[in-house]
């Protein structure tokens, strides 16, 4: 037992290694040939992974050591971050990954958990870029508060949102969202004072006295002040996920689920339908306005053309390839939609049509998605007990 | 004999122009098992739907333990002690066999988010002492159910199925039981051990008054008290089993005239 145990967490850790290995080519890849090869490998691999039983013993390794597996995933993420530690682009991209992976998470809170449907996504988002624009600028509040505040602004809208919503289902709550997005962006078209089609221009972030927009120097080492963001990006998504597998791994996380299967059913054990809407839509949303925020004062520079339904899309599309209801699923699925079409530039007339061509062929074959939704194990690892 | 537990007076529901409950009085006593008898249509899930609020009644008065619940929330009537079974089941079969039984227990879970996303010891504790009352309630029923706890509700076979949504309505100890026709869909010998289960909670939990909707005869013969037989959302008649079987307007409800 001890031994298989021993296994596991080495099937763990390889596979880790593997998957940091082939970010790093893959984020390294600049031409169509080589992104091409690596897409095949990956394919294959994960192929290979799969039918081997390999990628089941190292889940099983990562959630019987679940220490152990943490900390191998902090240190290959520090691995990534050193290797390229002067490369702005590589930076910028994976902090967006992160960031965009920060939306999903609360998008999956919404729509996996307690089945609100969200297509506005980017909106909220936007909602927390503007916010942080205007208090950074015009403000001297401390900016982890601007972070927060961009959060609430989002949360506040979205309970706004949240009275249509509630008087409807399915379909039409999502048109409710909709709806907004397509507003939220004609919005700030026409709004001169939120500089209209342009945008503004952001501060970056500083923290304590810490600007972020120095790059550090450590040993001699010169690193791109991308390298904070991305740190920080990180610690955001870290802490976003651990809150919400705590949600899911509590009794809030059941409520939520019986609100989703069945109303109706839900209502006759005492479970109060809108009490739960409201929280998961209004913590989802705060998620999406916080990383929207770090965002806007990462990249200096907000515009309405990054908040738009189709930004809205990607981020539901990066839910649904992960598998819904599977946070697991979202850092893959996002490194899929936003890296690829980034990668393949040569065909981007058509990186659209093949982006839609994935994603009907994932919901085709795997219509749980990447990752299927698991059973919940109240316990860490109490799957594991049987 | 025994008080009432609750009690309809001229309880009406209209959807459009059909009339479902038709100015129905009905009363149910503390500690029976009352069988709800009548022909498709007769408004018996109807009854079931308005008492626990999923429906607000047209007209008319619920009183409970002496109060009004006729104007209650679902929620509100669930937190008064009225549970119930669906007729078609209703179990959330993605999820584990324990997540159904606890989504019975919402009231007496602790949901307050503070609680639960930083106070993780204390919620293990709540989480543990669950899994025993979901295990023995479980194997009250079946022992092998009571295994299966942690495996998809949707893995087990149709009888389990059953006995988890009365295990769900069960949970939170309740004082009045809604059974809305057990035995739709199960084989003479499921519906036996179906049956065998339910006298087997009576006698556990001898307080517990059980209305029970039920088209097989010898069921009806073999656990109830009392029955009441509805008609066009009207109380045709009632006694026990064996008046109403020998009942002229029940045979006539249910074949025909003659």
């Amino acid at each position: 037992m001890a031994q298989k145990n021993a296994t596991s967490l080495l099937a763990a850790i390889v596979g880790i290694a593997l998957l940091t290995g082939f970010s790093i080519y893959a984020l390294h890849a600049e031409n169509e040939v080589s992104m091409l090869i690596l897409l095949a490998a990956g394919l294959g691999g994960a192929f290979v992974a799969h039918k081997s039983g390999f990628a089941a013993r190292a889940t099983q390794g990562l959630q019987t050591h679940r220490q152990a597996g943490n900390l191998c995933i902090v240190f290959a993420f520090a691995v990534v971050v050193l290797v390229f530690r002067n490369d702005h682009f590589a930076l910028l991209q994976l902090a967006t990954l992160l960031l965009y992976s920060a939306v999903c998470i609360g998008l999956n809170l919404q729509i996996g958990y307690c089945g609100v449907m969200n297509f506005a996504g980017a909106a909220f988002f936007g909602v927390g870029a503007y916010t942080a624009a205007v208090l950074a600028t015009h403000t001297q509040v401390p900016h982890p508060l601007v972070l927060l505040a961009g959060g609430l602004a989002a949360a506040l809208i979205g309970s706004v949102l949240l009275l249509p919503v509630l008087r409807t289902r399915g379909h039409y709550a999502a048109l409710v969202t909709i709806a907004f997005g397509t507003m939220f962006r004609s919005f700030l078209e026409v709004n001169d004072t939120l500089g209209g089609p342009q945008g503004l221009t952001v501060p970056g972030l500083q923290i304590l006295g810490w600007k972020l927009s120095d790059g550090p120097e450590l040993f001699g080492v010169s690193f791109s002040f991308y390298v904070n963001y991305v740190i920080l990006a990180f610690a955001l998504v870290t802490a976003m996920f651990i809150l919400t597998k705590r949600i899911k791994r509590s009794w809030i996380g059941l409520s939520l689920d019986a609100v989703r299967i069945d109303e109706t059913a839900a209502s006759t054990f005492g479970i109060h339908i809108v009490r739960w809407k409201i929280t998961a839509f209004v913590i989802g949303n705060l998620f999406a306005g916080i990383a929207g925020a770090f965002f806007a004062m990462m990249t200096g520079f907000v515009a309405p053309t990054n908040f738009t339904l189709a930004d809205s899309l990607i981020l539901l599309s990066i839910v649904v390839l992960g598998g819904i209801g599977n946070l697991w699923g979202i850092l893959p699925a996002a490194a899929i939609v936003l890296l690829l079409p980034e990668k393949l530039q040569a065909i981007q007339e058509y990186r659209f049509l093949l982006y839609a061509v994935a994603v009907i062929l994932i919901l085709l074959f795997r219509p749980q998605g990447i990752f299927p939704r698991r059973l919940r194990a109240f316990i860490p690892g109490w799957g594991n007990a049987r | 004999m025994s008080s009432t537990l609750l009690e309809c007076r001229g309880l009406t529901m209209k959807f459009g122009g059909l009339v479902a409950l038709n100015e129905l009085d009905l009363d149910i006593r503390a500690g029976e098992v009352l069988g709800l008898l009548g022909p498709n249509g007769s408004g018996k899930t109807t009854f079931f739907n308005v008492v626990t609020g999923i429906y607000a009644a047209s007209a008319g008065a619920i009183r409970y333990e002496g109060s009004d619940i006729s104007k209650l929330s679902p929620q509100q009537i669930n937190r008064c002690g009225i549970t119930r079974t669906f007729q078609r089941s209703r179990l959330c079969l993605e999820l584990s066999v324990f997540d159904n039984i606890m989504i019975g227990d919402h009231q007496r879970l602790n949901n307050g988010l503070w609680f639960n996303l930083m106070q993780r010891a204390r919620l293990e504790t709540q989480i543990r002492e669950a899994v025993d009352r979901a295990r023995e309630l479980a194997a009250t029923f079946s022992r092998t159910l009571s295994e299966k706890l942690f495996e998809p509700a949707g893995s087990v076979t149709m009888i389990d199925r059953r006995r988890i949504e009365i295990c769900r309505a069960l949970i939170s100890q309740p004082k009045l039981l809604l059974l809305d026709e057990p035995s739709a869909g199960m084989t003479h010998e499921e519906t036996r051990e179906l049956m065998d289960d339910i006298l087997l909670v009576r006698k556990r939990i001898p307080g517990l008054t059980v209305v029970i909707i039920e088209h097989e005869m010898n069921v009806i013969e073999r656990i109830t008290n009392r029955c009441v037989v509805l008609n066009y959302g009207r109380r045709l008649c009632e006694g026990t089993y064996r008046e109403i079987a020998s009942n002229a307007d029940v045979q006539q409800a249910y074949l025909g005239q003659s």
